[in-house]
């Protein structure tokens, strides 16, 4: 491994796993952070609960469709969502940068208050610290949250089998495309948004259809391809994918062509990845769709028992080939 | 564009196309797709999964960073270090090891390195940072080589006095030439690179089919295109009768971009140069004009691009001339991955040895 980290570490691809069982998890090996899930489930006085970190570091810190705020919220709302829980309490650190706009300040924790509402979840305790400009790029925010589990519910990436669908819950690229967009430097004119959203009504619509739903994920940093792949490797099954089937918007595809780029590895912060039995897909696909955060849902794929631990995709012409994990960041090309 | 792109990729075409291709193919016949964006395209699409096995697609030099030499990379590991210099960069090359670093460790280590998307964006970086030297590391064939020009060109007409570019662009018929005279190596067509002609034209490439008379096509970057582009070629082989063939029709004329051309030869002049794997190529290089000598960093920071050798046991040059394919080099996936990587073919996106392992095509 290098002698210092680059931003290949922070890609969410290969490289951050390499650096996550390489170099943090000896530190702090223990059971239920082994799993590597969105967040750690464990029973406490008879309720199930999960607990989940994230930090926020976007940048642009506002783009179209939200705001470091609101990702803030919502990432750390969907990563609960994502054990199956119920999101209860938060906590909010921010870092700011001196000089700092202080109308900026509150814009973004206008954004807070309001996502926090939508998602139904308090901001209960926080933390505020100011560096030296130069010390942090203008504004980072740290998250972290719990949530309860119903009884009945159990799902974690090692839970998908052999014949069960993959369903995504609508266009993927979507964020990570319109950050790219944002940034100094690259003039694409497109009217793409960021899909910033809590999923949690999204997760009970889902829970209400089947309870057979064996796998959930949000395809944040590292896209769908990422998490298939983390799913494929966690339960030790296949899974083919469908390209025909993928939801891309055409603005994002278009984008994606003239970068270069695969939007199956870019980010989500509104979407979910669904592993659930083949007899609920239909009735789950469904009810995705009566949401509007999933009305573009679709089955993508689904759980075989060979190539363990590989994710395949059939392409539109008939041919097959392999979805690998992402090594480092994905850089645009030269022509 | 992308409703206009579908047409191409239509799976109902693709189809029927794979299966005209099966009905007339009788020969063992090895193709060369020149353009990285052809290999990207091959694989992405499985099409190497759905062709019959006697036709074997290999890539060439088409990959801008993969044929970017040893000293080139070191020249800019070398500028981005210099402490009032702001590098930019396009993303591909920020990987690619240099003798002593690359890019993305200067960058960690505190240089100023900068992805940017177009030179046009290098400029306002200049523009926004009068007290620093914008350098913009020009990298690619006739398809970049272009719009380069014409950031150099408005500069000049600008007044900018701080922003300059180190020239490392090539042209692509010189390659072929290579190709086809290397010892050893048996192609029997060329898939010839679409971005690239549309600059150049189809007549560009006459003086080397004449030559040659080996079957050529102009081919588009979407499935249908290059499944299109090999029916030619095998049908050529079949018949017997190789020709010059533009399948681009939709971009690519006779004489291609005459305003691009013109903005080439207005500011770079042409001369030998090194390619990464080939060595130096007569008259396949383009490197600044003595007039725009403020816009040329090598000039300006006197920054010298040295014939540095590869690294040893690197097969990037085997590879980029079809004489090997990734798995056949003691380096890929031993000492040379995605994440380390030795030599550019396992850097860029559009690289063969990142295409193969990408795709565990081995």
């Amino acid at each position: 491994m290098e002698d210092k980290i680059t931003l290949d570490h922070g890609s969410g691809g290969k490289m951050s796993h390499e650096l996550m069982e390489n170099v943090v998890l000896p530190y702090f090996a223990n059971p239920m952070l082994d799993k590597l899930d969105d967040g750690a489930i464990f029973s406490l006085q008879g309720m199930r609960i999960a607990f989940t970190t994230d930090s926020y570091t976007v940048d642009p810190i506002f783009f179209p469709g939200g705001d470091i705020g609101a990702l803030a919220v919502n990432g750390t709302v969907n990563d609960i969502c994502m054990c199956g829980a119920s999101p209860l309490m938060m906590s909010a650190a921010l870092i700011i940068e001196e000089g700092f706009p202080m109308d900026d300040l509150k814009r973004i924790l206008e954004s807070m208050k309001e996502s926090a509402i939508v998602a139904g979840v308090k901001i209960v305790t926080g933390d505020t610290k100011v560096v030296p400009h130069g010390a942090a790029d203008k504004i980072f925010i740290n998250t972290s949250g719990i949530g309860t589990i119903p009884h009945h519910i159990d799902v974690s990436g090692s839970n998908a089998k052999p014949g069960d669908k993959v369903i995504v819950s609508g266009t993927i690229a979507d964020h990570g495309i319109t950050i790219l967009a944002g940034r100094e430097g690259i003039s694409l004119k497109s009217d793409i948004k960021s899909d910033t959203a809590a999923l949690n009504y999204l997760v009970k619509r889902l829970f209400s259809r089947s309870r057979d739903v064996h796998t959930l994920r949000d395809p944040t940093r590292g896209g769908v391809g990422t998490s298939l792949n983390e799913i494929a490797q966690k339960s030790n099954v296949g899974i083919r994918i469908y390209e025909d089937k993928l939801p891309v918007k055409d603005e994002v595809k278009g984008a994606c062509e003239i970068l270069g780029l695969d939007p199956m590895y870019i980010a989500n912060e509104g979407k979910l990845i669904a592993v659930v039995a083949a007899k609920d897909a239909e009735k789950v696909l469904n009810g995705l769709r009566e949401d509007k955060l999933g009305v573009d849902a679709e089955i993508i794929g689904e759980v075989v028992e060979d190539n363990q631990g590989k994710v395949f995709m059939e392409t539109a012409i008939g041919g097959t080939r392999i979805v690998d994990m992402l090594h480092g960041e994905q850089l645009p090309r030269i022509c | 564009m992308v409703k206009y792109l579908e047409e191409f990729r239509d799976p109902a075409v693709a189809k029927s196309l794979i299966k005209n291709i099966k009905d007339i193919s009788t020969k063992d016949v090895r193709f060369m797709e020149v353009c990285g964006t052809h290999t990207m395209s091959i694989f992405r699409s499985g099409m190497r999964s759905v062709l019959p096995q006697n036709i074997g697609l290999i890539s060439g030099p088409g990959c801008p960073v993969c044929v970017t030499s040893q000293g080139e990379i070191d020249a800019y590991v070398e500028t981005a270090r210099l402490s009032n210099v702001i590098a930019t960069t396009f993303g591909d090359l920020i990987r690619v090891p240099g003798a002593s670093s690359s890019l993305q460790n200067v960058r960690s280590e505190g240089g100023d390195v900068r992805i940017v998307y177009s030179a046009f964006d290098s400029l306002e970086i200049a523009k926004n940072n009068p007290d620093k030297e914008v350098v913009f590391f020009g990298v690619g064939f006739e398809t970049t080589a272009p719009t380069i020009a014409a950031t150099i060109l408005f500069a000049k007409e600008k007044g900018l006095k701080n922003f300059s570019v180190i020239s490392s662009h090539k042209i692509v018929p010189p390659a072929l030439e290579t190709i086809v005279a290397t010892p050893g190596l048996k192609v029997d067509g060329f898939l010839l690179p679409g971005h690239v002609s549309l600059v150049i034209g189809e007549n560009a490439y006459k003086p080397f089919f004449e030559e040659y008379n080996i079957p050529c096509v102009i081919s588009g970057f979407e499935p249908v295109d290059i499944l299109k582009g090999v029916h030619l070629l095998v049908d050529m082989i079949e018949k017997g009768k190789p020709e010059l063939v533009n399948a681009y029709g939709r971009a690519v004329t006779p004489g291609g971009n005459p305003k691009a051309r013109e903005a080439i030869d207005q500011v770079f002049r042409i001369e030998d140069t090194v390619w990464r794997g080939l060595g130096t190529l007569k008259m396949s290089g383009l490197k600044i004009r003595d007039e725009f000598s403020n816009f040329d960093a090598e000039k300006k920071l006197g920054i010298k691009v040295l014939d540095t050798p590869e690294p040893k046991g690197c097969g990037c040059g085997e590879i980029l001339t079809g004489l090997k394919i990734p798995p056949e080099c003691a380096l890929y996936k031993k000492a040379c991955t995605p994440s380390k990587p030795i030599g550019p073919c396992m850097v860029s996106s559009e690289g063969t040895c990142a295409a193969y392992y990408k795709y565990h095509e081995d």
